[in-house]
């Protein structure tokens, strides 16, 4: 078990992580979500000992591990870079790290081989990386984290400098890959659908700050607050300042909406409602719903579905609609919403509830 | 940043910090001892406090020499850089012709001070020496031997055929860690080879640029053995540098506590520009650092 | 703006080219309307970049010709060509202020400065940079970056075409979404040509009117966005296109139905005629249906991706994916059901027409 508590990093007067406190289980696979620069290889040089936090504690297993170098720690990484040894075949490759610690030729060949099957390497274990797909060099270097046996695994964007096709496949396998092993897994990523497709636990990062961490699929339906809400959202999320009054909320031109049933324990004021953009439905859907009207702005179709961008109340939201769908820049549609999917965030953008979706599931 | 250091590396600095204690310091605080006292023998000293380095300083001999060194690095660095940017442009970017062109750069620098004197040296002469043969009898006026500024041509030549071949490599580094977008974005937005130049190469060369003006200043400040082989200072005191002028007092005429408080002052002043171009490295450094940090 | 007609184009990269396969571009012969927005879509190495460099000159290709508006330019440079280029990663030139930046394509043809000032002001405006005018542009964030790139292309007027190569590859999620829809509302202001060259499909499709699929040096499919996904040519467009790609499952014809294991399923329309070769039923998961009538299958996982769920399934052996709504219920029981409308037959990978 790897454990963080309250650890911050000050680089020349500025903070990079933000008092974080993270406890990770073996076995398990953790997902660091958000934007470039909000602190994630930054937090993974914290956990392989390649950094010292300026204050707070690194455990592993209970044990205090703050200031222990990296070449003392069990740690394997994996890069958005392919890092390969280019004169090796992938066979040396893989069994590089366990030459190093001196292992035996029969347990060398004998992890070798498992891993160049778990990663579907077999046939392509004489040849040297550089002719190989970006896809077999990327399975190649997990194949070497894996191998070593590693009580914690960083992979910092390994997918990143992949096709999109080849990304799909890998990010398929990778669950399985994880389970098998029993490390500590650690993966960094600026997308939320890649988050949410590996599945496992996610936190949600923001300048330097984890602003929450639990199951992934947990804190997407129920964000503490609005920060983590945007950040785990693509496409953008959409939202909009309201004041509530009573039971309905006002919105500034002047309309207004009933608040729904979850969110009647919020404060009397100004708040946020937030949802995403398939809460958005262009048929009125069978449940309670709200109607809107919206300004177009442009239509984004997809194949199977339609990215529609609307104005609405001096906000731009987007509408996920089923089909394909056209509309005129400029035109006025009517929409609807549920209530249900809408989650309300207070003055200080902590929620004050979220969907109640979220509850049945 | 806070790195976590392993403490064993500093065992491994133990011999090395031996050595230089050694090689460096212990030579070093002899000649600081001899640069405060007098000596006329008999390793008999006397104390002279800063005498040596008024005299130094005060002496028109000393400032002539430094005046002399100065304007050997400054002509020595107009000529060398943009003449080793402009082999660097015209150097092949691939093909075969990449590996011919870094060894024939790489032959003068591998070939030492000495040796490169003396082949000046021959080179040079009017009787038997290729170039100075062949230069009178095309009826040029050449004779290193008697003329100052011939001798400064010659040990200026020298320099640049010596030293020009590092500023051609380190700039070559630079421009070809240039991506081949940049080249392209240019073409296509018109721009002339001047402009590729001022706006593409330029700024991506600037940081190797410095590391190549240090150097070069550096080591064409200390010169000493080329001039020495070719023109031993001459012809009169035309090319004597510091260095040469320090080797003079010291051996030739023995006057250890002023070629020890000229050293010392010499010293002084390397460090004093090393650290001026330093400071002004890092703070570059620093400002370009901003954009390419990573989260 | 220019019509860019691609005349029987071939590449190699190798001197003398002896079987197709050395080929890194085989035979495109295609018609790139005016003020059209294309996308090339393909893994890495189909040959996509390449053609894309040999429209704008920086590659002369082995064999054909390229015209703009009818016109041969074939043998002109890219500065000749007058076209304008965003590459994958964000070229700008660092110690110019963003203004200088896109200025520069303008004083390097000898605009006069006033006319300099008036159309880079309008393109800071329309690109969102006004107040960044005078920051140097090293500083910048990789899409202000990306943005610049763009701005130099849209200051000429009168550029042939703008050609992108994968250029939101180090964009963020969020400004990806911002400065897609800018870019599709630059097109439609201004109708430039525009060609976008991608890996992803996403882009492709939402930036695209048409999109150019390309495999191994070919085009296999041309066509909207809508017709890419409901009938993908050959069954690499259906697993290219599409998260998750197209299930294709091997079939046998018995009448005017189809015949998977023991499956008979009825089609919307049959061929037109009786096709040879392998056979294979391609469906797309977005056209699976699972619920308590059709045929028994095992539910083997579920992905939860948010806004709709993956289910995998096995049916008789053969493994089926299907897109769910997020808060649909799904049997203890399931059984699986193929939308007519949306399947699809290939015989040897190559869809086989209907009769209609």
């Amino acid at each position: 078990m790897l454990e963080l508590r309250n650890v911050s990093t000050l680089v020349s007067g500025r903070t990079h992580i933000d008092d974080v406190s993270l406890k990770l289980e073996r076995g398990s696979l953790n997902v660091l979500l958000g934007p470039t620069l909000s602190g994630k290889t930054s937090l993974m040089r914290l956990m392989a000992g390649l950094d010292r936090p300026t204050s707070g504690q690194v455990l592993v297993d209970g044990k205090d591990v703050t200031g222990v170098p990296v070449q003392k720690r069990n740690v394997a990484m994996v890069y958005q870079q392919f890092i390969n040894y280019p004169a090796m075949t992938v066979y040396e490759n893989i069994a590089s790290p366990l030459r190093v610690v001196g292992k035996s030729r029969t347990e060398v060949d004998k992890a070798v081989q498992e891993a160049a099957e778990l990663l579907k390497l077999a046939p392509y274990l004489e040849r040297t990386p550089l002719n190989l797909s970006g896809g077999q060099q990327q399975r190649t270097a997990l194949a070497r984290a894996i191998v070593k046996g590693a009580e914690l695994v960083l992979l910092d964007e390994p997918l990143a400098n992949l096709d999109y096709k080849l990304r799909e496949e890998l990010r398929a396998e990778l669950p399985r890959i994880f389970a098998a092993t029993g490390a500590v897994f650690v993966y960094a990523t600026t997308e939320p659908s890649e988050a949410l497709l590996l599945g496992g636990n996610t936190a949600t990062l923001s300048e330097g700050r984890v602003t929450q961490f639990g199951r992934t699929v947990d804190v997407f339906r129920r964000p503490r607050d609005l920060v983590t809400a945007r950040t785990f959202a693509d496409p953008p999320l959409n939202t909009l300042a309201v004041r509530k009054a009573g039971d309905r909320f006002l919105i500034e031109n002047g309309t207004g909406f009933p608040v729904p049933r979850h969110a009647q324990g919020a404060v009397d004021g100004p708040c946020t409602i937030a949802f995403q953009p398939h809460h958005l439905s262009l048929v009125q859907p069978a449940g309670e719903a709200i109607a809107l009207n919206g300004t177009v702005s442009i239509v984004e179709i997809a194949g199977s579905e339609s990215f529609v961008h609307l104005d609405f109340a001096g906000t731009r939201w987007v509408m996920l609609a089923h089909g394909i769908r056209q509309f005129k820049p400029g035109e006025v549609i009517e929409f609807w919403l549920e209530p249900r999917h809408v989650m309300v965030f207070d003055g200080a953008g902590q929620a004050v509830s979220t969907a109640a979706v979220a509850e049945d599931a | 940043m806070n790195k976590t250091w392993n403490n064993k590396a500093w065992f491994m600095v133990l011999p090395v910090l031996f050595l230089v204690a050694i090689s460096a310091i212990i030579p070093l605080m002899t000649v600081v001892n001899y640069s405060v006292q007098d000596t006329f023998g008999n390793n008999e000293f006397f104390w002279a406090g800063a005498e040596w380095f008024e005299e130094m300083l005060t002496s028109d001999r000393f400032w002539a020499a430094m005046g002399r060194n100065l304007l050997f690095s400054g002509i020595v660095l107009l000529i060398e850089i943009p003449l080793g940017i402009l082999i660097a442009l015209n150097m092949p970017k691939s093909g075969w012709g990449v590996p011919v062109c870094l060894v024939l750069m790489a032959l003068p620098l591998l070939i030492p001070w000495n040796v490169v004197g003396t082949i000046w040296q021959v080179f040079g002469r009017v009787d038997i020496g290729l170039l100075g043969y062949a230069l009178r009898e095309v009826g040029v006026d050449y004779n290193y031997v008697s003329d100052p500024f011939d001798a400064w041509v010659t040990v200026i030549v020298m320099d640049v055929w010596h030293w020009t071949s590092l500023v051609v490599l380190l700039c070559y580094a630079g421009l070809v860690s240039i991506p081949d977008a940049y080249y392209q974005a240019a073409k296509i937005d018109g721009a002339s080879r001047w402009a590729v130049f001022r706006y593409i190469q330029l700024p991506k060369m600037n940081r190797v640029l410095l590391i190549a003006v240090l150097l070069r200043f550096m080591d064409s400040f200390m010169i000493y053995t080329e001039p020495f082989v070719v023109t031993g200072g001459g012809p009169g005191n035309s090319t004597t540098f510091l260095s040469i002028d320090l080797v003079k007092m010291a051996v030739g005429q023995f006057d250890i506590g002023p070629a020890a408080a000229m050293s010392i002052i010499y010293f002084l002043i390397i460090l004093l520009l090393s650290w001026v171009f330093y400071t002004v490295m890092t703070n570059y450094d620093a400002a370009s650092d901003g954009e390419r940090r990573d989260g | 703006m220019a019509r860019i007609d691609l005349d029987h184009i071939r590449h190699a990269y190798m001197a003398k080219p002896q079987s197709p396969s050395d080929y890194a571009l085989k035979e495109v012969h295609h018609t790139f309307e005016d003020g059209g927005a294309y996308a090339l879509l393909g893994p890495s190495g189909c040959g996509k970049t390449t053609l894309l460099n040999i429209i704008s000159g920086l590659v002369r290709s082995s064999e054909g010709r390229i015209l703009f508006d009818g016109n041969d330019v074939t043998p002109l440079s890219t500065q000749e060509r007058n076209i304008a280029q965003v590459f994958q990663f964000p070229v700008i030139y660092d110690t110019m202020t963003v203004y200088d930046n896109l200025a520069f394509p303008l004083r390097n043809r000898g605009v006069s400065e006033p006319d300099v000032d008036r159309k880079v002001r309008e393109i800071l405006s329309m690109i969102d940079l006004d107040s960044w005018s005078d920051r140097k542009a090293r500083g910048l964030t990789a899409d202000q970056k990306q943005k610049i790139s763009l701005g130099r292309g849209l200051v000429r007027s009168d550029v042939n075409a703008i050609l992108f190569d994968e250029p939101l590859t180090v964009i963020d999620p969020h400004m990806k979404w911002v400065l897609r829809t800018q870019l599709k509302q630059l097109h439609q202001r201004f109708g430039h040509t525009m060609v976008y060259v991608t890996h992803d499909q996403t882009e492709a499709l939402t930036f695209a009117d048409q999109v150019v699929v390309m495999f191994e040096g070919e085009i296999v499919q041309i066509g909207t966005p809508a017709e890419l996904f409901e009938r993908p040519k050959h069954t690499f467009v259906g697993y290219f296109i599409g998260s998750p790609g197209m299930n294709v499952l091997p079939m046998e014809l018995a009448g005017g139905s189809a015949r998977v294991g023991s499956n008979e399923i009825s089609l919307f329309a049959p061929p037109a005629s009786v096709p040879s070769g392998k056979l294979e039923l391609g469906i797309r998961p977005e056209f699976v249906r699972i619920g308590r009538e059709g045929m028994p299958a095992t539910i083997t996982k579920v992905e939860d991706i948010g806004r709709h769920r993956i289910v995998r399934a096995q049916l008789e052996g053969y493994e089926v994916a299907a897109i769910v709504d997020e808060d649909a219920d799904l049997p203890a029981e399931p059984r699986l059901l193929f939308d007519p409308a949306g399947i699809n037959l290939y015989a040897d990978n190559w869809r086989v027409e209907t009769a209609q």
